[in-house]
């Protein structure tokens, strides 16, 4: 759409959920969307599909929405993205927001794009940081690309909405505010905007229940110099203390030490933990392509000119496999004195 | 079955080298390749040709002249035959005008029953341009396919790479899919595949040839603009302890991560 087309104003973030439950990078969202209306000086509103979820959406008001656009119908219960995309086209056509941002989860990245395409509007994928431009209250969006290397800063002048998805925890959450008011608006939709050329069969589980790497405070990593599958072992017990998600390079996944859902880098999961650790794992700009946004990196290898040391905030010089079950002991007998 | 696949030409990653004053990464110009990504949807195609009789595969392609050379590396994989989508007025492309050219020139040359790309591609990273072909020819798409447990002239049912585990879904063909590496493992070309791909004319498309308005295409058809590029510092200054005495380096990091409420 044009930005001439109407009057655009308001900012959506579209909120996630699974099963029904209110997915945590819709809160994270809520914090950027909150931060954008109010220098718009205009509300904030959250918009999410899907089904049974009319009583659960409270807490997306808890958490900075103004308003919130529901649209409740067993044909949305999964993520498909032709139903999804043609509800929110109609939503936006007639509410026409000036902003519309989600998460860049395979949700957001998936309907985003459809969505944008339908709109015939700009898309910015990915970004670690948004703002408004004071002198044109235009979108700022700042995303990384080649594997980090390069920042760009991108604008949509003339389309609207401007959209964008938003690296999961590239923001926290607003606290909970149980007292602030909103108002929630439950939509209906002509049948043929529910209609999908996709059916839902089954959902396979991973068996872990920690977090997918991309969601998680914690990854702790190993690469090919842990030698063997067997040490790649100690790996999963540092995580399990630490609380934290297990990842890898690509080297041990291709030595199918762990699967490709644990990759990280360029070829596999961008990660943006408060805390990345990571053993046996030189460093590769394909690598770092995928955890540079993490806020604290401690490395573990035996090679001081691994490139990983430059990469790193508290690096050891040595033999991770000597190292990581040290650490492992203290760790635990910390944890068994301290009362946290 | 007409399957086509969309490759993009990349810089390639693995010759990068860190400048390690500036924190950027250094690269020639020569240094481009098929991105890597799209390896797997070229395989997963050549794949499906292998099990479905009298299947064409096309590998469509937007980009400079010198793009033609990452078409005939998937010509080499076993694709039949390419076109490269190439005009001055396709330049600075974002990916809703990339989308644009490409789902027109589909327009023009298919219809296929099944559109593969890849992921993303590893310069970009946006992973916009296939879920936004597929609606620009009202397509479903289905992202991140991990494995394709079936298909047919009618129907195709995959399995996807999502947060927390797999989902399986089935979708009504003509369909965009696109694939994550852990799909397969891309073959390498064969000799006899090389000299093929060494014959095979790539013929070029314009944006006349493929009915787009010059309006729509390139950067002035693109409703984003990059208005700024600037390069990260990578580099974190940490400390570096000797890991020689295990328990003391052990303890000084047991230190940090206190210091740091990590812990
Ligand atoms: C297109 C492309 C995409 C790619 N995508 C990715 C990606 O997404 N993710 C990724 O990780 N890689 C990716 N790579 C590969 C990347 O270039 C590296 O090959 C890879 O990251 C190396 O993995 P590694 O660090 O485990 O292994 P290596 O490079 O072999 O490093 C092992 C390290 O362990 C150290 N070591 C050895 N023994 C010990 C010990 N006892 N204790 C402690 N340290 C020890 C060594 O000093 C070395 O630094 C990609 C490459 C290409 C070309
Ligand atoms: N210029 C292009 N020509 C053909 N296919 C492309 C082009 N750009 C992107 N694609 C396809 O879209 C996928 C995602 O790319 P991107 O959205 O740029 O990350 C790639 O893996 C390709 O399959």
């Amino acid at each position: 759409m044009k930005s001439t087309e109407g009057t655009f104003q308001s900012v959506w973030t579209l909120g996630e959920q699974r099963d029904g439950r209110i997915s945590p990078v819709s809160y994270e969202l809520l914090a950027w969307g909150r931060d954008l209306a109010d220098k718009r000086g205009t509300t904030l509103a959250s918009v999410i599909l899907g089904y049974n979820l009319k009583d659960r959406v409270n807490t997306l008001i808890e958490h900075g929405a103004d308003i919130i656009y529901v649209v409740d119908n067993p044909a949305l219960e999964h993520a498909y993205p032709d139903a999804h995309a043609a509800v929110l086209e109609k939503l936006v056509r007639e509410f026409l927001p000036e902003i519309f941002i989600a998460s860049a989860t395979t949700y957001g990245r998936t309907i985003m794009p459809v969505l944008a395409a339908k709109l015939e509007t700009g898309l910015t994928a990915d970004c670690t940081g948004l703002d408004i431009d004071p002198e044109t209250g235009l979108l700022i969006q700042t995303r990384p690309a080649i594997g980090g290397n390069v920042m760009a800063t991108i604008k949509t002048p003339k389309h609207r909405p401007q959209m964008s998805t938003v690296r999961p925890r590239s923001r926290k959450p607003l606290a909970s505010d149980a007292s602030r008011k909103g108002q929630v608006i439950v939509r209906e939709c002509p049948d043929d905007a529910y209609a999908s050329k996709v059916k839902f069969l089954e959902f396979i589980k991973d068996e872990t229940t920690a977090l997918p790497i991309q969601e998680a405070e914690i990854v702790v990593s190993g690469g090919k110099g842990l030698k063997d599958a067997k040490n790649f072992q100690m790996v999963h017990e540092l995580a399990d203390l630490l609380g934290a998600s297990v990842g890898a390079s690509r080297q041990a996944v291709d030595l199918g030490w762990i699967p490709y859902s644990h990759q990280v880098g360029l070829s596999g999961k961008t990660v943006s933990p408060h805390l990345y650790v990571c053993a046996g794992v030189s460093g590769a700009v394909q690598h770092i392509a995928g955890m540079s946004s993490a806020d604290i990196v401690v490395a573990i290898n035996n090679d001081p000119d691994a490139p990983i040391f430059r990469v790193c905030d508290f690096g050891i010089v040595g033999d991770a496999i000597e190292i990581i079950p040290i650490l492992i002991e203290k760790l635990q007998s910390q944890k068994a004195t301290s009362p946290k | 079955m007409r399957i086509a696949v969309l490759v993009k030409q990349v810089p390639s990653t693995d010759k990068v080298k860190m400048d390690e004053e500036t924190g950027t990464m250094v690269r020639s110009a020569m240094d481009a390749e098929l991105n890597p990504l799209d390896l797997y949807a070229v395989e997963e195609a050549v794949r499906a040709k292998e099990k479905t009789e009298e299947t064409e595969i096309t590998v469509i392609s937007m980009g400079p002249p010198a793009a033609a050379s990452a078409i005939k590396e998937a010509i080499a994989m076993g694709c039949d035959k390419g076109v490269l989508l190439s005009d001055k007025v396709f330049s600075g492309a974002d990916t809703w005008a990339t989308a644009r050219t490409l789902s027109s020139a589909i327009e023009k040359i298919g219809p296929y029953d099944l559109i593969f790309a890849g992921e993303r591609a590893t310069d970009g990273e946006t992973g916009q341009v296939g879920p936004s072909v597929a609606a620009q020819l009202d397509m479903p798409v289905l992202t991140y396919v991990s494995k394709i447990r079936e298909v047919n002239g009618a129907r195709i049912v995959v399995e996807r790479a999502v947060e927390g585990g797999h989902e399986v879904v089935e979708a009504s063909l003509p369909a965009l899919v696109s694939v994550v590496k852990e799909i397969n493992e891309p073959r390498i070309p064969t000799l006899k595949g090389k000299i093929r791909a060494k014959q095979t004319e790539v013929p070029v498309m314009t944006a006349q040839d493929v009915g787009l308005d010059a309006a729509h295409a390139g950067l002035l058809g693109s409703p984003t603009r990059v208005v700024k590029v600037f390069y990260p510092s990578l580099s974190r200054n940490g400390t570096i302890v000797d890991g020689r005495d295990p328990e003391r380096a052990v303890n000084a990091l047991v230190q940090f991560l206190k210091d740091k409420a990590l812990v």
